[in-house]
């Protein structure tokens, strides 16, 4: 088990707790029911903002396009002072060092997705060297998929092995997992996906590529919540959460705050432990923290598009 | 950031919930309600003094600032109001086509969607409800069942097929502080639509929405007498109870109180309904979807500050889970937020009245008297006005008296139990039996479970469900008839 010396021997993963379709989407409802004003909107907003993975996963990528997003994470809207930066970026391996070099020593973390992102239909070898290639081009996080087909079929181990092959692989690099829930289907499985990704060595755990529907949803975002929170009490590690994609606006994505908050607490509350991988999210964001410190929305071309 | 993985040392395990980004007041505007500085009785479609021109204050449990002054009626007052009765349903409503008639219900129903913000704000205000609560459940589900027994006015034929049904006549209602609003509904939509008129008294304490609802009404056109809205306290419930020409009563409240009403109308031809206390067993099996089962247990006993007669008190875990259960209330009452009911981030309102909060104090000590350890949550609650956190018990026994007796307040009694045979035995060693819970993933023990257990209301996998159109009611001592569904019609009719 890597990284784990605490750990308990390993749960049955056929075995992990059930979830209530029902209940989960009430009381994931029930979070966007909070009102969120004055300073705590100001204030939650930019920790949202300072929780975003800006992320840019598309075939027609390129240096340019990279270098230029990699600035807008640095300088998210410089017309307005006292701004956070973007926690992370998050490109294909062959940005990696493009993204390192633009963004310094900024402190902005690059993150790379590996592992035949989105589908992970390859081989465990090729998943192994992607992701070492994405680690020796500088990456500081590697957003891995599991292989859904594999899971699909009962094959826990198979899933658990590739996980923990892929975080040996990541050395340093902080690994998050990407279950795809979109594919999973039932609530059940997202708990027992969650479960095995953490035991196999996830320090994060993400809803999803953002290539297929359904993506984050509070509903699968809460499941995931709660599993952190049961393995955090046995084996008193930390795991980190990331929905991603779907999260455009401010409004949402303060709700997804006031469930962190009310599951998690105070220690997850940062991006060190929680992030949104979203790309149109930042600039929500900004416009609601100009409106909040001027009274008035402005028009969206006064927000750089990247 | 530090890369490095925090591994905590199991003594530190512990979530905090008291976070540095908290929630900035967001309180609901009183000045969207009207409350007027005296209220008198709404006798035969128009406001009337009380004969003994007596008013009592109404206050806000929250604040103990009064509200409002609300007028006493008196056994002459209340035989008025039973004259207004009777007349308009000699001479008006029960000839009136049915049709006519579900139109009044349903303009009343559509009010009250119109009023629901000025309405659901005094309810917070008169009743120490949170917001969140009066808004989205109270006056929503109070409108719906106007709509839902309008619906029925002109179709009592399919509800009793092959039958013919008549109206009682004069029914008597007596309503309880917990719900006022809803409580109404509950009691007026059935019987005007069946066509019988209503004679009804709110709660002392909470008398202001039902007046709200009389203002409704005047303003619905609905004939005069109707709907009568007398105000007052026991000795005006007793008047009604007893005044000889009322057909039916209709009384949701305490037990004590029903055993009253029941002597007092022995050997007369009144009938009656009764909605009495309860002491509910939710039951947790270790197979159930405990985040979501938690979830249920604290919706299930902590809404409406547990002023709710079918509120889930007894809570029964099976041993196997019962650590991982406790711990993950624990934590779930750290993030329930106790305070300002006009907030609309509140959670838990205030206690009811004074008398009331000194009733949950009595039961917190002799909680613990008995051994039981008592855990409450950490919150800050205001100085002024009527106020209990969020309370669990553990540790508690069957025979302990804050198993047995209703506390109707936000206190939990969590017991443990190992087989199925166990767990229904304690759960129906009450002399309760208005609602219970079942948490399993397995349908037939669900099924197994709820036909075993003697209780009015069975819910699986979910608790504190109302729909207009499923019938509510107890067994045992939590009384006898059904409100809501078709089988709320058959309250209010003779088949003949």
């Amino acid at each position: 088990m890597p990284g784990l010396k605490s750990i308990v021997t390993l749960p049955d993963f056929s075995l992990s707790p059930r979830i209530d379709q029902v209940g989960v989407e009430e009381r994931a409802s029930r979070f966007t029911k909070r009102s969120i004003k004055k300073e705590s909107k100001m204030n939650g907003l930019k920790l949202v903002l300072n929780m975003i993975d800006l992320t840019t996963l598309e075939g027609k990528d390129t240096d340019g396009k990279v270098k230029q997003l990699c600035y807008k994470a640095m300088h998210p809207h410089d017309a307005l002072p006292g701004v956070p930066t973007v926690a992370a970026v998050c490109v294909y391996p062959s940005m990696v060092k493009v993204a390192k070099k633009a963004l310094g020593d900024s402190g902005i973390k690059v993150a790379s997705v590996s592992t035949a992102f989105p589908s992970g239909q390859a081989p465990k070898d090729v998943k192994i060297r992607d992701t070492k290639f994405a680690v020796s081009e500088g990456a500081d996080e590697i957003d891995m998929v599991i292989s859904r087909g594999k899971f699909h079929a009962g094959e826990y181990n198979f899933v658990f092995d590739e996980i923990a092959a892929i975080k040996e692989a990541c050395g340093d690099a902080r690994l998050k997992v990407i279950l795809e829930t979109g594919e999973l289907g039932t609530f059940d499985k997202v708990r027992r996906a969650s479960d095995i990704a953490m035991h196999a060595g996830a320090d994060f755990i993400k809803t999803s590529t953002g290539k297929i529907q359904p993506a984050a949803t509070m509903p699968v975002t809460l499941v995931m919540l709660e599993a952190i929170r049961d393995f955090y009490y046995k084996t008193g590690k930390m795991i980190g959460m990331k929905p991603a994609g779907g999260i455009s606006k401010s409004k949402l994505a303060l709700h997804y705050l006031v469930m962190v908050k009310e599951v998690l607490g105070e220690d997850w509350l940062s991006n060190e432990w929680f992030r949104f991988g979203a790309s149109s999210l930042a600039n929500d964001v900004l416009m609601q923290m100009v409106k909040e410190k001027t009274g008035s929305y402005q028009a969206a071309n006064y927000f750089s598009v990247d | 950031m530090a890369t490095k993985k925090k591994i905590a040392k199991s003594n530190t395990i512990k979530l905090k919930f008291d976070t540095s980004w908290s929630y900035a007041p967001a309180p609901e505007s009183k000045s969207a309600a009207t409350i007027n500085k005296q209220y008198d009785l709404f006798i035969n479609g128009e406001w009337q003094k009380p004969s003994g021109n007596k008013y009592f204050d109404t206050i806000n449990p929250a604040t103990e600032e009064k509200l409002s002054e609300i007028a006493e009626a008196s056994t002459a007052d209340v035989d008025k109001a039973v004259k207004a009765a009777r007349a308009a349903y000699e001479k008006v409503w029960k000839k009136m086509p049915a049709k006519e008639r579900a139109k009044y219900i349903f303009r009343i129903a559509r009010m009250i969607q119109e009023k629901a913000r000025e309405l659901a704000i005094i309810e917070s205000l008169d009743g120490g409800k949170p917001i969140r609560e009066s808004r989205d459940f109270d006056v929503p589900t109070a409108a719906n069942h106007f709509f839902y027994y309008a619906g029925w006015a002109d179709k009592l034929e399919y509800a009793f097929p092959n039958r013919t049904t008549e109206p009682l006549g004069v029914a008597g209602q007596i309503i309880p502080w917990n719900f006022p609003l809803l409580m109404a509904a509950w009691k007026i939509a059935p019987a005007i639509a069946t066509g019988n008129t209503v004679v009804l008294k709110p709660a002392e304490t909470t008398s202001l929405t039902a007046l709200k609802l009389a203002e409704i009404i005047q303003e619905s056109g609905l004939p005069p007498g109707v709907v009568n809205i007398i105000t007052g306290a026991g000795a005006t419930g007793a008047a009604i109870v007893n005044h000889p020409d009322i057909n039916k009563i209709a009384f949701t409240g305490s037990t004590d109180v029903g055993k009253i009403i029941q002597r007092a109308i022995a050997g007369t031809n009144k009938k009656a309904t009764l909605e009495l206390g309860g002491k509910a067993a939710n039951i947790i099996f270790e197979d159930a979807p405990i985040d979501q089962a938690v979830e249920g247990v604290i919706n299930g006993i902590y809404f409406n500050q547990g002023h709710v007669c079918c509120a889930g008190s007894r809570l029964y875990v099976q041993e196997s889970v019962a650590k991982e259960v406790i711990r993950k209330l624990k934590d779930r009452l750290e993030s329930l937020i106790v305070g300002d009911p006009l907030d609309k981030n509140t959670d838990i309102g205030a206690i009811n009245s004074k008398g009331q909060l000194e009733t949950i104090h009595k039961y917190l000590d002799i909680g613990k008297k008995e051994g039981a350890e008592m855990y409450q949550s950490s919150c800050p609650v205001p100085n002024k006005g009527f106020w209990c956190r969020p309370t669990m018990f553990t540790n508690v026994a069957q025979s302990n008296r804050i198993a047995q007796e209703e506390i109707f307040g936000p206190v939990l009694s969590v017991l443990t139990f190992r087989t199925d045979d166990e767990v229904i035995e304690k759960a129906n060693n009450s002399p309760y039996g208005l609602s219970a819970g079942v948490w399993t993933d397995k349908g037939s023990k669900i099924f197994n479970m709820t036909r075993r257990m003697r209780a009015g209301v069975v819910w699986a996998n979910t608790f504190n469900k109302f729909d207009p159109s499923s019938p509510f009611g107890g067994y045992k001592e939590s009384g006898f008839g059904r409100e809501g569904g078709l089988h709320g019609l058959s309250a209010y009719v003779n088949v003949v």
